[in-house]
């Protein structure tokens, strides 16, 4: 490939059928492994989709009143009642995990082994708090009588909903925390340095795996972008 | 090996492009929330929270996904099956304001 590295191609949609045209790898200059990513997350897109799109049309076939997410998801500060806080402090930490990923990609491939690995141990919190906040939210919806079959604030169909989206959102968070822990200790260790093998895989490890890691961990904050706008702000 | 070298030089940025686009979506989001703080109504709420949805989620997909960095052989293969998704929600668009014309119809005007 010495002729051919990346700078040498051509960009843009010439690059492209170039490059679908060279009869060699497609995806030139992007480690497999962040293609099956890629292709992964391609998937769950459409999986999450699907949900939103039958959110979509359950709640516009409905002709009972959907219920005021504004209050049904207001907390109490003081006798006050501040709309949709919980959710938007969620929104916040779950940006704030999003941009130590961000670095923490950044300082592992510059073979910045410590700041990396901080980032993912505070990527990985962030992932936990959120989910504590959701197990939060949950238990106060159910205790106020939110079922996926019934509800006391309006449209029953509510209740599926919330539990079926979120609830997926949520399982995606926990195990994207669950191996940002694995990755940190990995990190930690000096794996990436060293380019250890890994347990799965005769194949040695490279910081391109935290990239790949940080690909799926955007993509919940991605999908998060997009449960708050139509569940909870629409 | 060429390749992955490259692909370092490509996908290491400068920090200040990280930390730009964190806080842009900081503002963002605080803006989202602020619309439903405002209780801003109708078709300018609907407006507003789309487009703070699309702002957000294009920054993460081209900045924090580096995206934009990336060759046009990925971004098309992904960015294009997408608009399926918008022919579904056409699709089933119509198919709930059916579905609602049906249950009023037999509901409370009995067919």
């Amino acid at each position: 490939m010495s002729d051919n590295s990346l700078n040498n191609l051509p960009g843009g949609f010439k690059g492209m059928s170039h490059d679908m045209g060279s009869d060699q790898t497609a995806f030139k200059g992007v480690q497999w492994g962040k293609v099956m990513m890629w292709i992964f997350l391609l998937s769950d897109t459409f999986i999450f989709s699907c949900f939103l799109i039958s959110y979509m049309k359950g709640r516009a076939s409905t002709v009972v009143d959907w219920p005021n997410t504004s209050e049904v998801f207001s907390l109490h500060v003081g006798d006050v009642p501040v709309p949709l806080l919980l959710i938007a402090i969620m929104t916040f930490v779950l940006i704030t995990s999003s941009g130590t990923m961000a670095l923490a990609v950044k300082y592992g491939y510059e073979k910045n082994r410590k700041m990396c690995g901080w980032l993912i141990l505070a990527t990985a919190i962030g992932g936990l708090t959120f989910v504590g906040m959701q197990v939060f939210e949950w238990s106060k919806l159910i205790h106020e009588g939110v079922r996926p079959w019934e509800n006391p604030f309006g449209a029953k169909q509510f209740g599926s909903f919330f539990f079926m989206i979120t609830g997926f959102h949520g399982t995606h968070v926990s195990i994207g925390v669950i191996f940002l822990f694995i990755y940190a200790r990995k990190v930690f260790r000096g794996d990436f340095d060293t380019g250890k093998r890994g347990f799965f895989t005769t194949m040695k490890s490279d910081y391109v795996a935290i990239e790949i890691l940080g690909l799926y961990w955007h993509f919940v904050d991605l999908v998060w972008v997009f449960i708050f706008a139509f569940f909870y702000l629409w | 090996m060429d390749e992955t070298q490259n692909k370092e030089e490509g996908t290491t940025h400068k920090i200040g492009i990280y930390l730009w686009i964190w806080g842009l979506l900081f503002v963002l989001s605080f803006f989202s929330y602020m619309v439903d703080w405002f209780a801003f109504q109708g078709f300018l709420r609907w407006t507003l929270i789309l487009i703070f949805m699309f702002l957000k989620a294009g920054l993460i997909m081209a900045f924090f996904m580096h995206l934009y960095w990336e060759r046009y052989a990925l971004v098309n293969v992904l960015l294009w099956p997408m608009t399926a998704i918008v022919g579904f929600i056409v699709l089933m668009a119509a198919e709930a304001k059916y579905t609602v014309f049906t249950r009023l119809l037999y509901f409370f005007i009995g067919g």
